[in-house]
């Protein structure tokens, strides 16, 4: 860091990201309320310890080799060039760990030897971390659709499988300022309703299809029965806490200060500005507007298609806000607004017929919150962005309807396959769902047995004391 | 065409203003955005209506002694 103001600069973009990793936590301990309110008593124990294993299982993971495959991909390999290099992303870069980018004489290797390293030093940990928060996000989505009959061990396998690999080489294509998508199709996702939600969605839909549903989802006749949470109340505050971290999501998508001289592209003159993540201006205000409109678009929208169920109203505003944010650096807030109302009553309607047509039993909706309300975020910027750049740099296709349609289908057949491939092997091998006996009695069985053993000899103890 | 007039970003940001699609229909916008929030009062008074009647119908007798037990 040469001078005072590239200090101040680097520093403040590492704290901004720090506090934006803090903020997307939530999200996480918002999905562990929301599925374990969803899942009945007799399962609850094991949903939470499903959704909470990916955390680690996705962060070393994603440390080994998820970070790395978002700056080495972003060609294809093979659409727009080769395999770039990412000595800075590469596990075993000193970059990858406390580094003041000074030489490093025990190494031998000088610190002008790594690219960046006087700027990846201080910043590399923070967006790491940031990357790995979508990262989790993106698996987590997966483990609500799937509840109270899944192997744990399957679940955790497709969530690395999703959440260090297939997202993060969508990110690479369509969410990086080089990637193949941005640059070919003009492909625009600002705030991930495509490269997390449609993905996720997408290979929640695979999962469920190879898995099949709870028993006693459907009555002989082939109607759904519903199986209600056993604690709505958990239900509802995790689905308000996952907007909490939300906050964090938007932030961790934006770049906060940069100069037109450090985007290097066509821009012109002196103005400093926040970015989105392909380096085109927006701002925080911008975005801010966006997201609340969005999500109220999506609350009031859902209090009316699901004439005032909580948990729909909840999720449709999650929804409202996936469906805007692949354009929400650009829209007017009442676009916002509009298009947050829009998206999650067709997903609602969608999740219910798809449930009675195909017999997918989506315990928490996440292939409608995410998988059709990210789709159609997508498509719908395509149109409503038309014809404006996707990029700060020259030789960029601009936005346009039909790249961001193909954008979408890519999204979620990236989710899609690799998960339905995978859920195929795990069945074959008799590790995809749990024994019909075991589902009946709860997950949580020996845990329950253990329990009351416990409760039981303490208590009986205390009896025993009392005079 | 661009929905928001810029087709490249060769451009000082000082010289830029607002960047959001079809400027200039702002006013249609609010209109639009105000029927959606008059609207949603209507539906639902209209909706709450009908509940509390359905509920004041079936809350009697002994189911509603149960539920006031249920506290």
């Amino acid at each position: 860091m040469g001078d005072n103001l590239s200090s101040l600069t680097v520093i403040f973009t590492e704290f901004y990201y720090w506090v934006t990793v803090v903020f997307m936590f939530l999200i996480h301990v918002g999905f562990c309320m929301y599925e374990t309110g969803a899942s009945r008593r007799k399962n609850h124990l094991h949903t939470l310890m499903k959704n909470t294993m990916a955390i680690p299982l996705v962060t070393i993971t994603f440390y080994f080799f998820g970070w790395w495959i978002y700056f080495a991909f972003i060609n294809g390999p093979g659409i727009t060039g080769g395999m770039t290099s990412a000595q800075f992303a590469e596990p075993w870069s000193p970059l990858m760990a406390t580094h003041l980018s000074g030489p490093s004489p025990a190494l031998g290797v000088p610190a002008e030897g790594l690219e960046g390293a006087a700027y990846w030093h201080r910043l590399n940990g923070v967006f790491w971390a940031a990357f790995l928060l979508f990262s989790i996000t993106t698996a987590s989505i997966i483990s609500g659709a799937i509840i109270e009959r899944a192997r744990v061990g399957a679940f955790w396998i497709i969530a690395v499988l999703i959440g260090s690999v297939a997202w993060i080489l969508d990110a690479s294509w369509g969410w990086h300022p080089g990637g193949w998508m941005v640059k070919l199709l003009g492909y625009h996702d600002a705030y991930a309703s495509g490269v997390v939600h449609a993905i996720a969605g997408g290979a929640a839909l695979a999962f469920l299809l190879v898995l099949g549903p709870r028993l006693g989802k459907f009555r002989a006749d082939g109607t759904p029965r519903d199986i209600p949470p056993h604690n709505p109340w958990l239900v509802t505050i995790g689905l308000f806490l996952i907007y909490t971290g939300f906050w964090g999501f938007y932030a961790a998508c934006n770049i906060p200060m940069i100069s037109p001289a450090s985007i290097g592209g066509l821009i012109t003159g002196e103005t400093w500005t926040a970015t989105n993540i392909y380096l085109a201006p927006t701002t925080l205000s911008a975005i801010t507007f966006n997201f609340l409109m969005s999500l109220s678009g999506g609350m009031l929208a859902g209090y009316v298609i699901s004439k005032g169920n909580p948990f729909w109203t909840y999720s449709a505003g999650l929804c409202g806000i996936i469906g805007a944010s692949a354009g929400n650096d650009l829209y007017h807030p009442i676009q916002a607004m509009l298009i947050g109302a829009i998206v999650p009553s067709i997903a609602y309607k969608l999740h219910y017929w798809v449930e009675r047509r195909f017999k997918l039993d989506d315990a928490v909706g996440a292939v409608a919150v995410h998988g059709y309300g990210g789709f159609l975020g997508v498509v719908i910027a395509g149109f409503m962005l038309w014809g404006q750049p996707s990029s700060p740099y020259e030789g960029y296709a601009a936005i346009n309807p039909l790249g961001n349609f193909i954008g979408a289908c890519i999204m979620v057949a990236l989710g899609f396959i690799p998960t339905f491939i995978v859920a195929k092997i795990l069945d074959g091998a008799n590790l995809l769902r749990v024994p019909k006996e075991v589902e009946l009695v709860g997950l949580d069985f020996e845990d329950r047995e253990a329990y009351d053993a416990a409760v039981s000899d303490v208590t009986s103890a205390e009896r025993a004391m009392v005079k | 065409m661009s929905t928001n007039g810029m087709t490249s970003w060769a451009v000082d940001l000082k010289d830029v203003g607002a960047l959001y699609p079809f400027q200039g229909s702002e006013t249609l916008l609010v209109i639009l955005g105000l029927a959606f929030w008059i609207g949603w009062h209507v539906w639902q008074i209209r909706h709450e209506n009908a509940e509390l009647a359905s509920e004041k119908k079936r809350g009697t007798g002994d189911k509603a002694r149960k539920f006031i037990d249920r506290y």
